[in-house]
């Protein structure tokens, strides 16, 4: 991870690693196919990838888990060594890199000044505010003012998880560290969320080889997703859909309707208000997904998700209340209390009224009165 | 707070307080209303009208055989839009699981396909329901803003229940949110207006029934 690394273009850091041209117009063209991408995009990408630069990026972590960083490691298409080997030149990365202490502070501050205003910033984890950012400091700094600083130069930042794009987990109520997500501190730069606990590593990885080739923030949708990985929800791609339509529900995680493979609704999946594309990729070399393994989706890439409510209430539930779910007494209370305010109510009426009537008998100037 | 939170959460608790205070009080009220005593002579037993009542709520839900051909599609169709209103607010397994979540119980519903075309079904009948009131002379002189807004809130949930299954011109939640919130408008204006003919509809019958029988009237 030298900086003078990043000066080779791409074309000539594959020669240098002995890869052909024909092997990286696959690898081009699989990475198209893995975005949804027409099939000519394929070799365009391999054109201006080869040409290219290959562009500057700074990988900070901050209040998270490493998970994301995790399930980067664990991209098929493409791999993260062919990634930072020959697309990008991955100038800091604190949980990859070799160097550590003053030489990686040193790392970051070369990087961050010889290519100002064009690196790419990928953020992992939320941005904790309070206590004057005492929360996550690295190398005497608070990652609220390395992120102000960052963010400056950058030609884009890349959020990547839940923690970054949406605040995550540390922004859960409630929130005690004051967790932001990194679109409440940035403005002014484009940004692009790779939403999920953890997000897909093809996502990941896809989204970063767009904006490295084309050079242009993809399409994104209102959480700032590209939408060719977030453009569909869960439930609209996944194979129980089917059971879904006819009506045959697992009712638990051991009933016959879990072993026959029904649609997990019943059980708390969230797929149906989740966009992400677990349901097509799918994980680990596209082996499978959490559904296809028999839990539903915990709906990890949308804003907010561990606040509401439980994982295991259905999605059509009412929702109320947090860490319980869904609650059948408090609903009944509240009716109850309003039925009992309004039978007191209609009492009240129908004494006053009989009242009346009463006086109309008795004084028939009253009698013009109106009766209910 | 999401618009699918909002709707879900503090809106679906007012709109249930206010539809339960609301229909309790007029209910109260209405039974406890004194009826004026009838000095007549009663042509029947107690027993008897009360039984004739009774019976009044079954043969006034039936068109009368002198009038069949006037008011029989009316009525046919009257039946056939509620009946298809009874499947999707209670046989759609999400409004079941919704229901479940607020009552503590839940039952078996039926394919959501067979829902759908329900729903297409249920929409049209209330759109023929509609063109029938506005080009009837009668009826179009008879209705008023209580007729339409009822008709309104009613048709508004359907079309957003369809746009949320097909995911219609916006994300999934923000039409789950619409739809839950078009609910909610129909449960705040449910007890103010002639929706609340589905909690008066059978007794006024049965008191009617019982007040002729008293009298020696067919009902």
């Amino acid at each position: 991870m030298s900086l003078s690394s990043s000066e080779l273009t791409v074309g000539e850091a594959l020669r240098l690693h002995g890869i052909s041209r024909r092997g990286f117009i696959r690898f081009c063209t699989a990475t198209a196919s893995a975005m949804a991408l027409p099939p000519w995009m394929g070799l365009a990408m391999a054109e201006q990838l080869r040409q290219a630069p290959r562009p500057s990026v700074i990988y900070l972590s901050f209040q998270e888990c490493t998970g994301c960083f995790e399930s980067l490691t664990r991209s098929f298409a493409p791999t993260i060594e062919s990634l930072i080997f020959n697309v990008i030149s991955l100038d800091y990365d604190d949980t990859l890199m070799a160097a550590s202490g003053e030489a990686a502070e040193v790392a970051l501050a070369t990087a961050m000044k010889t290519y100002y205003g064009k690196y790419v910033l990928v953020i992992d984890g939320s941005v904790p505010t309070g206590a004057d950012g005492a929360y996550c400091t690295s190398g005497g700094r608070s990652a609220v003012d390395t992120l102000r600083q960052a963010a400056a130069g950058a030609a884009a930042i890349v959020c990547v998880g839940t923690c970054s794009a949406f605040g995550g987990i540390p922004f859960a109520d409630p929130n005690p560290t004051s967790a932001w997500p990194v679109s409440a501190i940035v403005s002014g730069k484009p940004i692009i969320n790779v939403s999920g606990c953890p997000p897909m590593p093809e996502v990941i990885t896809g989204t970063l080889l767009q904006f490295v080739t084309t050079g242009q923030v993809p399409d994104l949708d209102e959480h700032l997703r590209p939408k060719v990985f977030y453009g569909n929800t869960i439930h609209d791609r996944c194979y129980r859909r089917p059971f879904y339509d006819e009506g045959k529900f697992a009712k638990s995680f051991d009933d016959e309707g879990a072993r026959n493979g029904w649609c997990l609704y019943e059980l708390g999946c969230k797929g149906p208000t989740t966009y992400n594309a677990c349901a097509t990729i799918k994980w680990n070399g596209g082996t499978s997904f959490p559904i296809e393994s028999g839990h539903g989706c915990l709906g990890c890439s949308e804003p907010g998700f561990w606040d509401k409510g439980s994982f295991y209430a259905a999605e059509s539930s009412a929702g109320w209340g947090k860490a319980g779910g869904p609650s059948p007494l408090r609903a009944l209370e509240v009716a109850g209390a309003a039925a009992t305010v309004g039978a007191a109510l209609g009492l009240a009426t129908a004494v006053a009224t009989r009242s009346r009537l009463q006086r109309s008998e008795i004084n028939p100037a009253d009698a013009d009165k109106k009766d209910i | 707070m999401t618009l699918l939170d909002f709707a879900r959460g503090p809106a679906l608790k007012v709109a249930i307080a206010i539809f339960c205070l609301a229909v309790s009080w007029r209910i109260v009220a209405f039974v406890l209303l004194r009826i004026r005593r009838d000095l007549n002579r009663p042509r029947a037993s107690v027993p008897t009208s009360l039984a004739r009542g009774l019976l009044t709520v079954g043969t006034r839900s039936w068109p009368h055989p002198e009038f069949i051909a006037r008011t029989g599609a009316g009525e046919a169709l009257g039946y056939s839009y509620h009946l298809g209103l009874f499947a999707l607010v209670l046989l759609f397994t999400p409004h079941i699981l919704f229901l479940g979540s607020l009552i503590g119980i839940s039952w078996p519903g039926l394919p959501s396909g067979l829902i759908t075309i329900i729903s297409v079904i249920t929409l049209t009948l209330l759109l023929a329901v509609l063109f029938r009131r506005v080009t009837n002379p009668v009826m179009r002189m008879l209705s008023n803003f209580d007729d339409y807004f009822s008709w309104f809130v009613t048709l508004l949930v359907i079309v957003t229940g369809l746009a949320t299954t097909a995911h219609f011109g916006a994300p999934y939640q923000t039409l789950l949110g619409l739809h839950i919130l078009s609910f909610d408008l129909l449960l705040v204006w449910f007890p103010f207006g002639k929706l609340m003919h589905a909690f008066y509809i059978f007794p006024s019958r049965a008191i009617n029934g019982a007040l002729l029988a008293r009298k020696g009237a067919p009902s």
